[in-house]
């Protein structure tokens, strides 16, 4: 009685099946065409780890049809029945040595294209590699482009420029706990741990005018969620000019806004915190806003870059990012500036393009 | 009943007091159980609430530090006051049961790991009201040093698991001892329950994983309150070495949550295939092997830290050869359905479910040992999705299944079996809709441990999908709580061995006596009930001699106490530890001169 209630059971499941089947293969379709996918190739590494990935997946999706058909097959077909005396089997060493041997075979399948992609994602820099520094910071993060000396000649935050086709060699460094580094398209990722040199090396291999989207991957307090970063890829010579522009130093505002706005910034507490080259403006504890205005977000990723946004950022910064530790400058919350201030302010850093 | 001067008496076996002051292992199973249970279902409101805030992009349900300190409780509750003593249930319950024997080898150590697993999990519970632990259950430094998180909730975790990992150290060297020294004449090793093996590994496991832990909190909690550095880079001191030490203990750690429930699979699917379990000695071996073998791969949680190319391809290795006790076991179990005559009760479809919900997370296990794959899978939603089905489609399964199978033996009664079918399709179903999706949210790029994301990521669907799942799941709990009152108002029917099974414990009544068994049983065979059925030998008649078990102690519940003043200290103030360690030192002098009976 009980079985043949379960046998209707296994039989309503068997019609559910394709529908199953249906829905796995939605999903992993999703996963392939979301905007941080893993499942994206954009660069080298992510390439190598998509070697033995391949492999795994297929032995993986093998191995479990294996086991699900045996079990429910089993389950089935061996269930109780009228005059059915269960065989008593105790084991059968030539089948036991068979799938012993087969997960032996299985895991060699995997770990040789595993280790060869462990060496290709290994491998030094070459030396043509462009430089970079990526230090992780609760909760943005800090990029710096060297030149061949290791001297710094630019510094950026949350959005990564590259050029395609050229070897990134980013040194990880972190300001205070462990981040992680993690551009799924591009490759995956390394943790930046406080005394200890990191670093990956990774080539762009698409340019594209989206960004390709990162995130950090290691808890590292209240706003790990809120800790993005982009990264833009370009065609070589678009990359030198825009590596050239952000070299300059800020932009003079033009509009009376604008510079009404920078006047109060210089008077303000921002200059503690930020650099703004070419003003008096030279704080080292926040994101450099040289070039601020030419981004496409702020708050490393988690806001649209307008003025708006900029204007409620400086008004409460903790409102958008818990934990933040810029300061509210909002009367008020608790700052120093009236509305109007920030609205200049906000003019003003939207210039520094 | 002499009495030393300034001790305590022994105190009556009647009433709530019978039950504070019990040594016997049956009374520290069911509270053991209860206990763990009522934790089960904190973490899963733990759990409900996480999903409720990922169910929509931008979620407003818990702020950022609340998600957190859920986050890290969730865990913290599952693991360490929910699953692995839910299995120390199984194993005080049963093992004296299944080896022939009356009682464990210390009934008052016994005694004495349950009190104090209490005081552990009560003062952890309780850092709600303070500050919760919000670092992860894994508390890296330097986010769990006292300049990036100041408040109490990483001392609560610190002291919390110091005091729950005394108390698994005293379980696992009491069942080391019971397991090895007190088995019915007959019972050879090859001829234990696979069960009790399995306890017997993780009770191994537990006495050399404490340890390095044990180091680890010690060395933070200094490093957080009396300015040592072993963890600060600045001052030479190195984060990694944390990870280290917690992973040479966390690893192994997962084989203590899985074994149990692999024990209990092993031992239902023969009872109601109605044949021996295929192949027994391949599965005890594979157990020994997998807990021999994870003593190797513990690095490979930090395959993204920076570790060398050469580290990396060695830990990957012996990952991967993981693979291969598991298959045979996995196929074994396979093997022992084959030819069957199946009764599907609700004990038997959760063991058959979870052959198949554990592959699943066996399977993913070898995906991301393999360093490159593990490059884009670490700390992303698809180790959300391992785990969990490591951990609920593998160790909560199994132990319904064992909980429906032993319900019987441990009350007199039967769980409801319409209820109980319910209870199984809704959990299977939901546990699948809740982690099978999260798969997906980390093929497409979700890390884990946020309690936010944009909706541009695409992320919303999937996620509102497995919140779908948790809220089943949730339900299938429900319908299980009524299930468990429902049968507990039915009269007592059950008889020694309902379902026909080949172990020791079905050989006395159910529930069984204080003393176990009228007559210490003997053992001629691995199966040893079918054995004498087949061979129509009968129970031997108790002789009517007197047969003396250990009378109840205050001394355990005392001692319990005292261990747990001891770790409020560094919460409140260091008065406290000394008077705990009073108490402590107290309750070992009058434990030592308790009499005897």
């Amino acid at each position: 009685m009980r079985a043949t209630r379960l046998g209707l059971t296994f039989r309503r499941g068997r019609r559910l099946l394709p529908i199953v089947a249906l829905v796995l293969l939605i999903g992993l379709f999703a996963g392939c065409g979301a905007p941080q996918s893993t499942t994206e190739i954009a660069g080298d590494y992510n390439d190598a780890v998509w070697g033995p990935y391949r492999m795994v997946l297929i032995l993986a999706g093998v191995v479990f049809v294996v086991v699900l058909v045996l079990t429910l097959g089993f389950s089935i077909w061996f269930r109780e029945r009228p005059g059915r005396v269960a065989q008593q089997i105790h084991g059968n060493t030539r089948l036991e040595v068979i799938w012993t041997l087969i997960p032996v075979a299985i895991v060699a399948m995997i770990a040789i294209p595993t280790f060869d992609a462990l060496f290709k994602i290994s491998d030094d820099p070459p030396a043509d590699a462009l430089k970079i520094e990526a230090i992780g910071h609760q909760w943005w993060f800090e990029f710096r482009y060297l030149d061949d000396n290791g001297e710094t000649i630019l510094t950026t935050a949350n959005e990564l420029h590259l050029p395609e086709g050229r070897a990134a060699a980013v040194a990880l460094r972190t300001e205070d706990v462990i981040h992680s580094f993690w551009v799924p398209a591009i490759a995956g990722k390394v943790d930046m741990v406080p005394g200890h040199d990191n670093n990956i090396t990774f080539t762009p291999t698409k340019a594209r005018p989206e960004p390709y989207l990162g995130q950090c991957a290691e808890l590292c307090g209240l706003s790990h969620a809120n800790m993005r970063f982009r990264v833009f890829v370009h065609a070589p010579d678009d990359f030198d000019s825009w590596l050239e522009d952000q070299q300059q130093e800020a932009a003079t505002p033009t509009g009376d806004l604008a510079a009404q706005g920078e006047e109060i910034f210089l008077q303000s507490a921002c200059i503690g915190c930020h650099t703004v080259r070419g003003t008096s403006a030279q704080g080292v504890i926040g994101p450099d806003l040289t070039h601020v205005g030419s981004r496409t977000t702020i708050a490393s990723g988690v806001l649209e870059n307008n003025a708006a946004n900029l204007e409620r950022w400086i008004h409460n910064s903790v409102d958008v990012k818990p934990g933040s530790k810029m300061p509210p400058q909002g009367a008020s919350a608790g700052g120093a500036l009236t509305d109007d201030q920030i609205e200049a302010i906000s003019a003003y850093l939207l210039s520094l393009r | 009943m002499a009495t030393v001067a300034g001790t305590l008496a022994r105190p009556a076996n009647v009433g709530v007091w019978s039950w504070v002051t019990t040594v016997d292992h049956k009374r520290i199973g069911v509270l053991y159980g209860i206990t763990a249970f009522s934790f089960l279902l904190w973490g899963g409101v733990q759990a409900l609430l996480i999903r409720t805030q990922l169910a929509v992009p931008n979620g407003t349900v818990i702020d950022a530090e609340r998600f957190n300190q859920l986050f890290t409780m969730h865990a913290l509750t599952m693991i360490f006051l929910a699953v692995m003593p839910l299995g120390a249930a199984f194993f005080n319950f049963l093992t004296p049961l299944m080896i022939g024997a009356r009682d464990v080898a210390f009934p008052r150590l016994n005694a004495l790991s349950y009190w104090v697993y209490l005081g552990g999990g009560l003062l952890l519970t309780s850092s709600f009201f303070w500050d919760a632990p919000s670092a992860g259950w894994f508390n890296y430094t330097p986010l769990s040093n006292e300049t990036y998180t100041a408040d109490m909730g990483i001392d609560f975790y610190v002291v919390g698991l110091l005091i729950l990992g005394t108390s698994s150290l005293m379980a696992a060297l009491n069942f080391c001892v019971t397991i090895i020294n007190m088995r019915a004449p007959g019972l050879t090793m090859m001829r234990l329950p696979v069960f009790v093996w399995m306890t017997l590994i993780i009770s191994f496991l537990l006495v050399l994983a404490l340890p390095p832990l044990t180091v680890g909190l010690i060395q933070l909690l200094f490093d957080r309150n009396w300015e040592t550095n072993f963890f600060v880079a600045e001052q030479g001191g190195d984060p990694i070495l944390w990870q280290h030490l917690f992973w040479v203990f966390g690893h192994p750690e997962v084989y203590i949550l899985i074994l149990p429930a692999m024990g209990i699979v092993s031992e239902v699917l023969p009872v109601f295939s109605r044949k021996p379990l295929f192949g027994y000695p391949a599965v005890v071996f594979a157990g020994v092997a997998i807990a021999f073998l994870g003593w190797a791969v513990w690095a490979h949680h930090m395959f993204t830290t920076g570790m060398g190319t050469v580290p990396r391809t060695v830990f990957a290795a012996n990952t991967m050869v993981i693979a291969v006790p598991t298959g045979i076991k996995i196929f074994n179990w396979i093997g022992t359905l084959y030819g069957g005559s199946i009764r599907f009760n609700t004990a038997m479809l959760f063991s058959v479910a979870f052959i198949v919900t554990f592959t699943i997370g066996g399977i993913s296990g070898v995906m991301h040992a393999s360093p490159p794959v593990d490059s884009q899978h670490q700390d992303s939603y698809f180790v959300v999705a391992h785990i969990h089905y490591v951990l609920f489609g593998g160790a909560v399964m199994g132990i319904f299944s064992g909980i429906y199978y032993w319900f019987p033996k441990m009350t007199g009664r039967f769980l409801g079996e319409g209820l109980g079918k319910m209870h199984f399709w809704l959990m299977f179903i939901g546990l699948n809709m809740t982690f099978f999706p999260m798969h997906f949210l980390g093929l497409a790029g979700m890390p884990r441990r946020i309690y936010t994301y944009d909706q541009g990521l695409d992320w919303g669907f999937w996620n509102m999908f497995a919140t779908i799942g948790s809220f089943v799941i949730g339900i299938s709990i429900i319908v299980f709580v009524w299930n468990f009152f429902r049968s507990m108002q039915q009269p007592k029917t059950a008889p020694d061995n309902p379902w026909d099974a080949a172990t020791l414990e079905w050989a006395t009544s159910s529930p069984p006596p204080e003393h176990d068994f009228d007559v210490v049983p003997t053992v001629r065979a691995r199966d040893p009930l079918w054995h004498d059925r087949d061979h129509n030998i009968e129970r031997p008649e108790p002789t009517g001699e007197h047969i003396h078990m250990p009378p109840p102690s205050y001394y355990p519940i005392l001692m319990a106490s005292g261990v747990l003043l001891m770790g409020l200290g560094p919460l409140s103030h260091l008065a406290l530890t000394a008077l705990g360690a009073v108490v402590v030192v107290y309750s070992i002098w009058g434990w030592a001169l308790e009499p005897t009976d």
